[in-house]
């Protein structure tokens, strides 16, 4: 069933770990995530093993890997950032260039992809967590809400306070002053999810932004960023099929040719 | 001037820094320098003289006391007048890059720290005052300044620190305000830089109790332009395809430049350095081995990494052939002329590339990119050096939508290692490589 392997792609990120098959013409043969251990080595060996029992002896096949963890992915042809993985597997997907938003946990990036696939400019995030999931994440984790609800939270507020400080430490302090000040924690949700977006929007600006606006990465399951990043720039959001796998899918694009 | 201090400093320079300086050579001849890459052609032969000619003049400033007079002068400062009156000069952000190559600043920047300046000003800054307060460089002690000289041509911080160093060392101060250029220079302009020059005469003749020769001056200029246009020359190398210099190497053999302006030792040195990268391009040796790609560099360097970066782009094919930080002392050769010593300093030193606009910084770059056959520039966002990094953004985005130039803003600190993050600036470098096409 799955003697059609051709390319394998693997992305270990800072906050899970994805792998993907493909066949000869880049379709999704098989797809696996799972939350990112501290070591790496064991982990990549047991997604690995589990390529092996779907797919058989893997030896011979061509793996890219990409994300923060890609340099301990010894087995992997070559290694690649998740600029172009992401950028390769977007446009793979959607057909056109346009502006994507990466937002993971670690970090942020916005990449100018042409109308040929090519990575024309990129920014990420500086050297804070305040653009990156994490800061999401924390803050959650203050509040004891889940993170997978912040976003519905966040959106059925109809009120909204204003998160001033935009690195994740201070904007804990900011949060633990407000709920002491009694606002809710939905008000406090929707201005914590506007304060990141911001930042996202101040990349995308900085770079000039090439229209569609198309995201992927982990965020992308928050409706309230969604909602916001569309709000603030004025552009509908595009959204790839899987966007959490578009790294390791683009990795595998790449390990294909 | 006592004849105590002549002999110490005769025993202690000229005979026991020789012996050293020969027993360093025989050293070093068994342990030649080299990259921990292959990718890269072994170290300038004449590294090894440029680190003998800096800790000379730090080892000189050593036994400076009786006799010669001291002067702290910023980098871009008209010294010319300086030396021709025989002037020990320091420069003390050289010494704090010393310090930043040597791991050393956060440490002596600490003392700065600790007595209350933030860390939003200057590395360079907080590590002199640094140094001032604690006594710790990477040098040893430097002597202390009779007379302090700082020009506003690179910064208006300069005006602050070296209004701190007045206060502390009790010492006059002369400050030469260079008006910034939009566009061009005015008359004006020139005539308003002149007359500090000429107003700063009867200043420095006073500490070092010396009378300044218009002949010694002219001297000084000569010199000071031929190992500019020499400087100059070198960096015009770099055109040649492999570049059989880097930046990095510039940066390292930029010392003397910075340092001993006006001496004969300098013009000597870079006639040498002139020499060894004109026998690389005769023997067709790059700077790169398999240079694939060139990159011009914007701002200072980052000193606490100059190997990480040399090595990076080096085992990546990358040739950084070409940079703005260390062409801004050669291209202001030209500007200078030994018959109007003083008028011609007015018109160099209000010039330099700190002292225009962004747009003329742009300018350099794209005309610099042309020159140099560059396929991306890399930006370096440098958190003290504000002057230079402000318009970079704009810079940056310009280069890319007109002329379809790669570039990456690297953001970074040139002295403290606490704004530098080596995993944030892989991930920038490696998907910035990805782009080149490497």
């Amino acid at each position: 069933m799955y003697s059609n392997l051709e390319a394998l792609g693997i992305d270990v990120g800072s906050s899970t770990v994805k792998a993907v098959a493909v066949d000869g013409s880049g379709v999704i043969l098989w797809h696996h995530m799972e939350s990112a251990e501290p070591r790496v080595v064991p982990q990549v060996d047991h997604f690995l093993k589990m390529v092996s029992e779907k797919f058989g002896d893997i030896s011979g096949i061509p793996l890219v890997a990409t994300g923060y963890g890609r340099r301990l992915v010894h087995v992997a042809s070559k290694q690649i950032t998740e600029i172009s993985c992401h950028a390769r597997g977007v446009f793979k997907q959607l057909g056109h260039g346009g502006t994507l938003v990466d937002i993971g946990g670690q970090d942020s990036k916005v990449i100018i992809i042409s109308s040929t696939g090519a990575v024309e400019d990129f920014a990420m995030n500086d050297k804070c967590a305040a653009g990156s999931g994490r800061f999401l994440e924390n803050t959650a984790d203050r509040l004891r809400v889940d993170i997978d609800k912040i976003g519905k939270i966040a959106l059925s507020s109809t009120e909204e306070t204003y998160i001033s400080s935009t690195c994740t430490v201070f904007a804990e302090s900011e949060v633990i002053s407000k709920i002491a000040n009694g606002i809710a924690v939905e008000t406090i949700l929707k201005g914590l999810h506007r304060s990141l977006t911001l930042r996202i929007v101040t990349m995308i600006r900085s770079l000039g932004s090439l229209p569609p606006l198309m995201l992927s990465g982990g965020v992308v399951k928050n409706p309230a960023i969604r909602y916001m990043l569309s709000e603030e720039t004025k552009e509908p959001v595009v959204l790839p099929d899987l966007p959490q796998l578009m790294g390791a899918y683009g990795a595998a694009l790449i390990a294909l040719t | 001037m006592s004849i105590f201090s002549h002999i110490k400093y005769f025993m202690n320079v000229k005979l026991g820094a020789r012996s050293y300086i020969m027993f360093n050579r025989w050293r070093n001849a068994r342990r030649p320098l080299r990259w921990n890459t292959k990718y890269l052609a072994p170290p300038l032969k004449v590294d090894k003289i440029t680190k003998e000619l800096i800790a000379l003049h730090y080892l000189d400033g050593h036994y400076v006391d009786g006799r010669k007079s001291v002067a702290w002068v910023t980098s871009g400062a008209p010294v010319e007048i300086l030396q021709a009156l025989g002037y020990y000069v320091i420069y003390p952000e050289n010494h704090a890059a010393i310090c930043g190559v040597k791991r050393k600043v956060v440490e002596i920047a600490g003392e700065a720290e600790n007595a209350g300046y933030s860390l939003d000003i200057c590395s360079y800054a907080r590590t002199d005052i640094g140094a001032m307060l604690s006594g710790k460089s990477a040098v040893g002690t430097l002597p202390k300044p009779d007379l302090l000289l700082a020009c506003t041509n690179i910064c208006q911080t300069v005006l602050h620190w070296y209004r701190i160093l007045s206060y502390h060392f009790n010492v006059p101060l002369i400050i030469i305000d260079t008006p910034f250029i939009y566009t061009e220079y005015s008359d004006a302009d020139i005539e308003y830089v002149k007359n500090q020059i000429e107003d700063s005469i009867p200043v420095a003749e006073n500490v070092c109790r010396r009378s300044l020769s218009f002949k010694k001056l002219q001297n000084v200029v000569k010199m000071s332009k031929d190992a500019s246009e020499l400087w100059l020359q070198i960096i015009q190398r770099g055109t040649h395809i492999p570049a059989p210099i880097s930046a990095f190497d510039q940066f390292i053999q930029m010392a003397p430049i910075v340092e001993m302006r006006g001496k004969a030792a300098t013009v000597n040195f870079y006639a040498a350095l002139l020499r060894e990268v004109d026998e690389r391009i005769k023997n067709g040796v790059g700077a790169v081995v398999n240079e694939r790609k060139r990159l011009l560099w914007d701002n200072l360097p980052i000193w606490h990494r100059l190997r990480y970066f040399a090595e990076y782009f080096g085992t990546m094919g990358i040739s950084v052939v070409a940079s703005t930080y260390t062409n801004a002392w050669g291209e202001l050769a030209p500007l200078m002329d030994k018959d109007r010593p003083v008028e011609s300093m007015a018109k160099t030193y209000i010039y330099p590339v700190l002292n225009r606009s962004a747009g003329s910084k742009l300018g350099t770059i794209k005309r610099m990119a042309e020159e140099f056959h560059i396929n991306g520039v890399v930006l370096h966002s440098d958190r003290s050096c504000k002057p230079y990094s402000i318009g970079q953004i704009d810079q940056r985005n310009r280069l890319i939508h007109d002329d379809r130039m790669p570039a990456l803003l690297l953001e970074a600190d040139h002295n403290d290692t606490r704004s530098f993050s080596e995993e944030q600036t892989a991930s920038r470098l490696d998907a910035f490589v990805e782009m080149l096409g490497i």
